[in-house]
């Protein structure tokens, strides 16, 4: 790989250990993808916290041992110095206030304050959430990124036109340290070009039904870059947000297109710009219908976890929940969270959204979600989600059955205790 | 070039993505694999739903697979069967991603891809593999013959 004179004096050692720990890295890790050189980023989302019970040793050694080990792949401990590039923190594992609900052990929450304190003085910012693009992270167009998390990052390339790839801890922790990241994939402007047709026959507005597509859409084309066109209502950053999650889990979407609506397709020749077209996909009830179904895995109607904000609502979402709970409570065999981002919590506590919710016998929770930190509350049973991302991930990382449907649906099995879904 | 050897041993060959020479026993999907929320980094198995090798340790073997998919935390999850010693000893991949490139760089395993044969069709669970990705090549003994 090329390396500039900036980047080979890294490379030497000749801006510190750590640094030059993060260059050979990024060197392997290029050479790897088959990359000819880096590009500079001044915008790193990555994964930095100490946490998991699986990092409770290496935690012993100190957080230098930690940073070496799972952000720069180095086993010599190096010293880790103030970050280089703009860097936050994406979604953790433990609330820092509702951890007791949650049911993590308290040495675990320790740890995780401690390492935010010595992290967020290098220069991390403490988003956490899994959706930075809305707390004041916003790339412009064209801006070079290096972002983990494959929300995010598919919200990143399609809805801003901003460049990253789906970048992993080691890679997020090496950037954040040289700002740089290997030039490939998405960041050259024709690998964004669209390779799949999708044509959309039934219409797709509520969320539930932009999660559904998807998730059809997902695992049809897999990594590749689907274009939408159709019957698409009332596109806004909520629908994109759960569209995003749900092609990213079903398959590897990092980006799509929707012709006269995301930036970097005016129409759908500036969409494939000349790119042969793979596939022509028709998304019609017959493909909503099988995603609902491979969505829904339960038959237990009797629900015992309701879990609302994956990836982390906005604060319009958080309101509407707020309002279909206010005066009401919640069935007594049945829990509800509801997440997000720690700035929304703070707008949504001075809305009295927050009380409206906890009054009805929910908590509303930042910085984590059940997936992210395997934890739901003791007994659970059987879970409804409005998150096809969470529909995909909690029956394996939980072992546990998932409902999935609208935001109304699952209210209501929280106020009931039974699952009021089901296909309309 | 593809080599067939008189003995049932097939010789592909490929592109280095991290260096090394391992043999072992291959474990073969068809399915692309997830990181997190797609295996157990404690015991090295597939636990996605619908996946065919649900339940199948990686641990110890030739792992070939077509790629990577769903979530950012894929190299952390392979980096962590690493340190719990649970890793595949060796990757043999389709598709180049991000995900994997870095997942397969942090795991410390030999690893290839871009091979001269589709390596789904042509190894399958059971046959021994030797993987010397410094020089890109994969020798395969087919288990039926052997």
């Amino acid at each position: 790989m090329k390396l500039t004179d900036a980047e080979q004096a890294m490379y030497d050692g000749r801006d510190g250990p750590a640094r030059q720990k993060a260059m050979d890295l990024l060197v392997r890790y290029g050479e790897a993808l088959g990359a000819e050189r880096l590009v500079q980023t001044n915008n790193v989302a990555g994964a930095f916290n100490a946490s998991t019970p699986s990092v409770r040793e290496l935690v012993k050694k100190g957080y230098d041992a930690v940073f070496s080990e799972l952000n720069l792949d180095s086993q010599e401990i190096v010293e880790i110095p103030k970050m280089r590039a703009n860097t936050c923190q994406l979604i953790t594992g433990i609330d820092n206030d509702n951890w007791h609900i949650q049911g993590i052990p308290q040495d675990l929450v320790e740890q995780q304050k401690k390492a935010e304190k010595h992290f967020g003085a290098l220069g991390i910012n403490m988003f956490a959430t899994c959706t930075p693009y809305q707390v004041g992270n916003v790339p412009v167009k064209g801006e070079h990124c290096a972002w983990m998390e494959s929300s995010a990052v598919v919200y990143c390339n399609s809805v801003l036109g901003a460049r990253t790839n789906t970048e992993g801890k080691e890679s997020t922790g090496a950037a954040a340290l040289t700002g740089r990241i290997p030039y490939w994939g998405y960041h050259i402007p024709e690998n964004r070009r669209g390779t799949h047709l999708v044509e959309v026959d039934v219409e797709v507005d509520d969320i539930m039904d932009w999660g559904l597509l998807g998730y059809y859409v997902g695992e049809i084309v897999q990594e590749e870059i689907p274009v939408l066109t159709g019957k698409l209502l009332n596109p806004s950053l909520i629908k994109f947000k759960h569209f995003g999650a749900a092609a990213a889990s079903s398959g590897g979407v990092e980006m799509y297109h929707i012709p006269g609506v995301t930036p970097e397709a005016r129409d759908i020749e500036e969409a494939f710009s000349g790119r042969k077209m793979v596939e022509k996909i028709r998304y019609g009830a017959a493909e909503r219908k099988l995603a609902y179904d491979r969505l829904n895995c339960a038959d237990n109607r009797d629900v015992d976890f309701v879990m609302l904000g994956c990836p982390h609502n906005a604060i319009e979402q958080v309101s509407l929940i707020a309002l279909m709970l206010e005066g009401k409570k919640l069935h007594a065999n049945t829990q509800l969270w509801v997440h997000t981002p720690r700035a929304l919590r703070e707008v949504a506590d001075r809305n009295g959204y927050v009380k409206m919710i906890t009054d009805a016998g929910g908590v509303v929770m930042s910085d984590t979600c059940p997936a992210i930190s395997r934890y739901a509350p003791k007994g659970t049973k059987v879970i409804a989600t409005d998150s096809a991302k969470q529909a995909h991930y909690l029956p394996a990382i939980l072992g546990l059955p998932v409902w999935f449907g609208t935001v109304k649906d699952c209210v209501n099995t929280a106020l009931t205790g039974r699952w009021q879904g089901g296909l309309q | 070039m593809t080599t067939a050897l008189a003995n049932n041993k097939i010789v592909l060959h490929g592109r280095k993505v991290v260096g090394g020479v391992a043999e072992g026993e291959a474990l073969v999907t068809n399915d692309t694999i997830s990181g997190w929320g797609g295996i157990n980094e404690r015991e090295g198995t597939v636990i996605e739903r619908r996946h065919e090798l649900r339940g199948v340790s990686f641990k110890d073997k030739i792992l070939v697979f077509p790629g990577a998919k769903g979530s950012s935390g894929w190299s952390a999850y392979f980096h962590m069967t690493r340190l719990n010693g649970v890793k595949p000893k060796a990757m043999i991949f389709n598709t180049m991603t991000t995900k994997i490139a870095l997942g397969a760089v942090v795991t410390h395993s030999p690893a290839v891809t871009e091979l001269d044969q589709d390596p789904l069709k042509v190894i399958e669970t059971g046959d021994w593999v030797k993987v010397d990705a410094d020089n890109g090549i994969v020798e395969v003994t087919k288990r039926s013959k052997a």
